[in-house]
């Protein structure tokens, strides 16, 4: 039997962000951009004490950003490449407080002809879709993430 | 052994599975932050998927002894917590990071919103990480963390308790959890542990004394094995939230 999870707790700074960890690129690196959200909670409050995962399954990839006063988390990165006959996409794991297992959603990147393709995202229906495709936002990306109010979680 | 009126604490339910009730209703945080549509199936490749690799240059050479990290030694019972890093068929998962953080002895984070009424510790920090061995085996030295009242409810307060962050192999063998202390009574009025409803998958978060691995003269030890699944199963059912 596998040891079952449990919350990260509203404290988990002490141990998992001692140093900034949401550098995926260089920040000197010209084709890095800036990957801006927002975590809300079920009455669309910023949710202040989670932390983001962000996981490159292609370029094998990591980081990780704590929010903020006002649910802001954000990453460098430079577009990940694709798996094969997939869209270039980041996953994402959400710990919080009140989540008793981090959740797993994703972020697909705007305007790339893959998205039309790709096996999950084309699987969903249009509104569900938009969840998940990060907008350029005065040359960074934005990502909301809304944790009762239609961003697309995946089983894990 | 449960209490079984208290609506923090619900019966056991060996039926429900052995993860964890995402939506437990004792737990009052879960309310506003659990997704509430059901989670969509992705396809298996992603339960192939590869997790980083984390390198020594990670680890200091204190990390995995909290007790050492300061001028001086906090206060506090010492204790060694180790055990192995297995995956789900009983293999040992080598060079994986493996990163806890605990209260005090007092019961005290070093956290600026932790506002319970006990002393901080200069000598403690309650930060380690480290990487498992050959064999999966890893190991820390702390002390053991005092309970804590929390807002949950009337007079809550959380069991003794240190928490896990565990990477493994595969994207979805990632784990957060608490690992406990075996005999503590808080442990059967606590929601968060028996969001858990399964007795026996809820035994796999509480360490064992270990006397072999007790050093005279100098700390109690505490065994602890951490198995990581595969995911993909088990998950908890949400649709029926």
């Amino acid at each position: 039997m596998n040891t079952p999870s449990q919350t990260v707790g509203p404290y988990y700074t002490i141990g998992l962000s001692r140093r900034p960890q949401n550098e995926l690129a260089e920040l000197n690196d010209p084709a890095a951009t800036r990957l801006i959200g927002h975590l809300l909670d079920g009455q669309d409050d910023p949710i202040a004490d989670g932390m983001i995962e962000a996981w490159d399954p292609a370029g094998g990839r990591w980081g990780r950003s704590g929010t903020d006063a006002e649910g802001r988390f954000s990453f460098v990165l430079t577009k990940p490449e694709a798996l094969p006959d997939e869209a270039p996409r980041l996953d994402l794991y959400v710990f919080a407080r009140g989540l008793l297992r981090h959740q797993l959603t994703r972020v697909y990147f705007p305007g790339e002809a893959a998205n039309e393709t790709d096996p999950v995202l084309s699987g969903l229906d249009e509104g569900d879709r938009a969840t998940l495709v990060a907008t350029e936002d005065g040359g960074a990306l934005r990502f909301d993430i809304r944790m009762q109010g239609g961003t697309v979680f995946f089983a894990h | 052994m449960t209490a079984v009126e208290s609506p923090i604490v619900l019966p056991d339910d060996p039926d429900f599975g052995p993860e964890v009730q995402m939506d437990y209703p004792g737990y009052r945080s879960t309310r506003l932050r659990v997704p509430k549509r059901p989670l969509v199936t992705l396809p298996e490749e992603f339960h192939a998927l590869d997790g980083p690799v984390f390198g020594d240059d990670a680890i200091g050479e204190l990390d995995s002894d909290l007790t050492r990290q300061h001028d001086g030694g906090p206060l506090g019972e010492r204790i060694i917590v180790t055990g192995r890093l297995l995956d789900e068929d009983g293999r040992g998962i080598p060079n994986s990071l493996i990163e806890i953080w605990q209260a005090n002895a007092g019961g005290r984070y070093k956290h600026e919103v932790d506002q319970h009424p006990a002393p901080l510790d200069p000598n403690f920090s309650g930060a380690g990480r480290c990487l498992t061995d050959s064999d999966g085996r890893w190991q820390f030295v702390t002390i053991k963390p005092g309970a804590y009242p929390w807002g949950n409810h009337e007079n809550a307060w959380r069991p003794q308790h240190i928490h896990f962050s565990v990477f493994g192999r595969l994207f979805t063998e990632r784990l957060v959890t608490q690992m406990y202390f075996p005999g503590d009574p808080l442990l059967e009025l606590d929601p968060i542990a028996h969001a858990v409803r399964d007795p026996k998958s809820r035994e796999l978060m509480i360490a064992s004394f270990d006397i072999e691995t007790t050093q005279p003269e100098w700390a109690l030890a505490y065994k602890w094995d951490i198995v990581l699944g595969r995911g993909g199963a088990g998950t908890t059912p949400l649709e029926n939230a």
